[in-house]
């Protein structure tokens, strides 16, 4: 085990140790979502509409219930009433009411014998539709003249005039705009767009569900967050949460999209139909593209004041956000706050407007909201910069946010490390290699707030004296191994004698999900301040067999010390002897910490990317690419150069090739992944990584979150390549080739 | 539907299923066989997850029906270490080459199929040849360092 060069004096922590699940991964023993099954189980299928948005006029489940071995089928009739609010939202997206609102949207589902029957059955049942015109484009949406697609979505804050399809508005801001403007030497103003795109999660959502007539059951299901499917799952079928008992499996990738629920409940309620038989239900990758977690689109005016020394004096944004046909799901409300992060500019002014339209409920994806916000803002950045001829980190240190700042969304940034990643960046040596033809470099910073969250961890001493950790938030990238090596360097013994578990909903409180680059930071935490508990115990044990004040007891290097020289001469009592003796002194030793967590460090990055595009096929290709980020502590090196390469490897698909694209029936022409292109090998350079830490105060270990910032500033950093490679910018994503070549031609006159 | 008796052998076993004559061969391994290591991404031989190796050849299990693997050998991630770990299986998990670990079966049989043909490949020629296979989580540098680095320990020279 190497130990990195870390000035912090740890024993295993920034250490890269193997992690604990990674022999069933590569062997094929970590069981996914779809790997689960159960003896009697049923196979489901789900109907979905054809259609962008449709009235439905009957549904005829006759002939599918006709087929020998389908066991039960579902629809909206079967679900109770009377919801409101985002329950309803969750199950008028679980299955349609009157009206489908989204091309994908789930209609009826079907339990059988085997799945291939299922699928069957699923074709028998016959919807009669009532087609509605539609609209899918987040501006077409808001013009005048476009369809309603639901009455009365819009809350007490949109002003008077906008369309009804406008579900919401935000605003807030700072200073004197006009007198920021005024006193700027050029003010730029440009409208950026982008598409929405996919979390692209290889595991496809899949879950077993069992439900008795009783209303109790049990699930298996890959998710971020268990108590999520419980709560919602509880809701949209009208049962009390106690009676469901939600295990995780192995998640295939998540990106914020697998917090909630999309087909859970209907397994549960074909299941309560069939008698009680456990129903499995696993998605297509064409069920996953068209009706699950999308990103919102996105059209943002951006407005900037800046000097000739580069100070910018004043910042304006407007956005316009779709999350499809449900109110709340677009990311305005980080979108905006994320928009002017990384500076510290006098006056600024933030608009937005949620809008819905014919597409399915969008999820979080990534820093949600992030990485528009950074396309639009960064984007005008650069193209200032390069406008007079300055270098676009110099800028960036020179109005970027310190420690201290008052951040651009209201609360003072307490330790902070943008400044550090640009200092970084601009110190590294791609920074400096020398451009040839057709050969362009981005820069942009990027932010995300990072998040605490509902947090309940449980510790045992083991008679061995090992540890194990029982922890509610699902492991994606690594964290049983990082959370282990927080637990070990408390303890003080070693990594491979720490057990971490992510258990199911009876065995702790409730737990958000693994969402907003909360897991290792939060249940973090909490598992040290178990692990705290457990030493003061064995502390106290230890001090009862010497006779002496448990106060004169002092932990270090896995054993209890006598505190000093008045304490007595004992022999330190490792934690193997402690526990082995646990049951005659007292019984089982064992920590427990449960907690909203604070003490959030925000976290702040800065990318360098140099591309080249073929001037005859507009295609681009990314030369070298280089992250760096504040990890605040790096726990595990590696799965934190992981985030960053992931996030940022994302971000170069979002510019480049990934979009939802409809067609003029409000169909989703490319639901498979050839057609929606996620970068593969062959299309990318290795992602230099740099770990800036500046430890957050609010973390016993300095842990800030690594997960999502890595995603935010690829967007604009390609187009600002793109634009150096070219001399063409473009303000809408994806960079796609045809995309890119016309705008050669249009820059060339 | 009548169902087809097929006869093969998996990971040097003798294997036989009755498959429905639609069924593919990734759900007769998963379903029929109990051998869920090989995974769907897709079902449409677009990401690579379901990746095996038959009569020597790389194929998409997803693409292949069942009844076709009659007579054939079968080689999936469940066959790929003895009593220790394949140099590639070992040299994903000390270079993080996975984070979710969902197309990590697809890839590992993928690199084996390419270490088998070329002991000593480019970057290039490692990216080509997993580009049939998405991974959605690392970006794809440290899996090419894990396959670089197992070739390398493989030709005898780590």
């Amino acid at each position: 085990m190497a130990k990195d060069e870390l000035k912090s004096g740890y024993k295993l922590i920034g250490t890269r140790p193997n992690r604990p699940d990674g022999l069933d991964k590569v062997t094929g023993r970590a069981r996914y979502g779809a790997d689960f099954s159960l003896p009697g189980m049923l196979h489901a299928a789900v109907v979905r509409s054809p259609h962008a948005h449709a009235r439905i006029k009957n549904i005829d489940v006759s002939k599918a219930l006709a087929l020998d071995g389908v066991k039960a089928v579902v629809t909206r009739a079967d679900l109770p009433t009377g919801l409101s609010g985002e329950d309803l939202n969750l199950q008028d997206n679980t299955l349609a009411g009157d009206r489908v609102l989204y091309d994908g949207h789930a209609v009826a589902a079907v339990a059988a014998t085997s799945a291939l029957l299922a699928k069957d059955a699923a074709r028998l049942i016959a919807v009669e539709y009532e087609i509605l015109p539609h609209v899918t484009d987040v501006d077409a949406a808001m013009a005048p003249g476009a369809p309603v697609i639901r009455e009365g979505v819009a809350d007490y804050s949109v002003p008077e005039g906008m369309h009804p399809n406008v579900a919401r508005y935000m605003a807030f801001g700072h200073g004197d705009l006009e007198a920021g403007l005024a006193a700027a030497d050029i003010v730029r103003e440009h409208t950026y767009k982008t598409e929405a795109t996919h979390q692209g999660y290889i595991e496809p959502h899949a879950c077993v569900g069992q439900m008795g007539e009783d209303g109790r059951g049990e699930m298996w299901v890959c998710t971020q967050g268990h108590w999520y499917i419980r709560r919602m799952c509880a809701a949209v079928l009208g049962i009390e949460a106690a009676n469901l008992r939600v295990t995780p499996s192995e998640i295939g990738g998540g990106f914020g999209g697998k917090t909630t629920i999309f087909i859970e409940p209907l397994a549960l309620a074909l299941s309560k139909k069939a008698g009680g038989r456990p129903v499995k239900l696993v998605m297509t990758r064409s069920e996953v593209l068209r009706a699950t977690g999308p990103t919102a689109s996105a059209s943002m005016d951006v407005k900037l004041g800046m000097k000739r020394d580069g100070t910018i004096t004043a910042g304006q944004v407007f956005f316009r956000m779709q999350g499809g046909a449900f109110v709340g799901m677009s990311p305005i409300g980080e979108a905006l706050p994320c928009a002017f992060a990384c500076y510290d500019i006098p006056a600024l002014k933030h608009e937005a407007v949620e809008v819905i339209a014919n597409r399915p409920k969008a999820a979080a994806y990534r820093a949600p909201g992030s990485p528009m916000a950074a396309f639009a803002v960064e984007s005008l950045v650069d193209e200032m910069c390069r406008e007079l001829g300055l270098d676009p980190i110099e800028v960036r240190l020179k109005n970027g946010a310190k420690n201290g700042s008052r951040s651009s969304y209201g609360p003072d940034y307490t330790v902070i490390g943008l400044q550090e990643t640009l200092e970084a960046a601009k110190a590294h040596p791609n920074y400096k290699v020398p451009l040839g033809p057709n050969q362009g470099r981005g820069v942009a910073s990027g932010f995300w707030f990072n998040h605490g969250g509902e947090t309940s961890v449980s510790l045992a001493v083991g008679e061995d004296g090992t540890a194990t950790v029982s922890i509610g938030t699902p492991d994606i990238g690594g964290s049983r191994a990082s959370i282990g090596l927080m637990v070990a360097e408390f303890l003080g013994i070693p990594y491979e004698n720490v057990r971490v578990s992510v258990v199911e909903t009876g065995a702790l409180g409730v737990n958000e999900p693994t969402h907003g680059s909360r897991a290792t930071f939060a249940s973090g935490k909490a598992a040290v301040e178990a692990a705290r508990q457990a030493v003061a115990e064995m502390c106290r044990r230890a001090a009862a067999d010497w006779g002496i004040d448990p106060d004169a007891v002092e932990w270090k290097d896995g054993a209890a010390h006598p505190a000093g020289p008045n304490a007595g001469k004992f022999p330190p009592m490792s934690i193997g002897e402690i526990g082995a003796k646990m049951g005659s002194t007292g019984g089982p030793i064992s920590g427990h910490h449960e907690v909203t967590a604070e003490g959030v460090g925000a976290s702040f990055g800065t990318h360098v990317v140099d591309v080249e595009v073929d001037p005859e096929t507009g295609r681009t290709t990314v030369l070298r690419y280089l992250v760096v980020q504040d990890a605040g502590t790096a726990i595990h090196p590696a799965y934190v150069e992981g985030q960053y390469q992931g996030g940022a490897v994302q971000g170069i698909g979002w510019a480049l090739n990934e979009e939802y694209v409809y067609g003029a029936d409000g169909r989703l022409q490319n639901p498979v992944f050839l057609d929606y292109r996620v970068p593969v090998a062959s299309d990318l350079p290795m992602i230099d990584t740099v770990i800036v830490e500046v430890p957050n105060p609010g973390h016993p270990y300095g842990v800030r979150g690594v997960g999502e910032t890595g995603i935010t500033p690829p967007l604009p950093a390609i187009a600002a390549a793109v634009a150096g490679a070219t001399g063409a910018r473009i303000r809408s994503l994806p960079l796609s080739p045809p995309k890119v070549l016309a705008a050669i031609k249009a820059a060339k006159g | 539907m009548t169902k087809i008796h097929v006869t093969t052998t998996v990971n040097g076993d003798p294997a036989e299923f009755l498959a429905d004559p639609r069924e593919t061969l990734l759900d007769a391994l998963r379903d029929q066989l109990g051998l869920t290591g090989t995974k769907e991404g897709c079902g449409t031989g677009d990401c690579g997850a379901c990746s095996v190796i038959v009569d020597g050849v790389l194929v998409c299990s997803c693409l292949m029906l069942a009844a076709e693997a009659e007579g054939k050998t079968v080689e999936t991630i469940e066959g790929m270490a003895g009593e220790e770990l394949h140099p590639l299986q070992r040299q994903f998990i000390e270079h993080a080459a996975l984070q979710c670990g969902f197309c990590t079966p697809g890839i590992l049989v993928a690199a084996k199929a390419l270490l088998e043909r070329n002991p000593d490949p480019t970057d290039t020629e490692i990216r080509y040849w997993l580009a049939g296979n998405l991974c959605r989580c690392t970006g794809y540098d440290k899996i090419i360092r894990a396959v670089q680095d197992a070739a390398a320990e493989m030709r005898g020279a780590a």
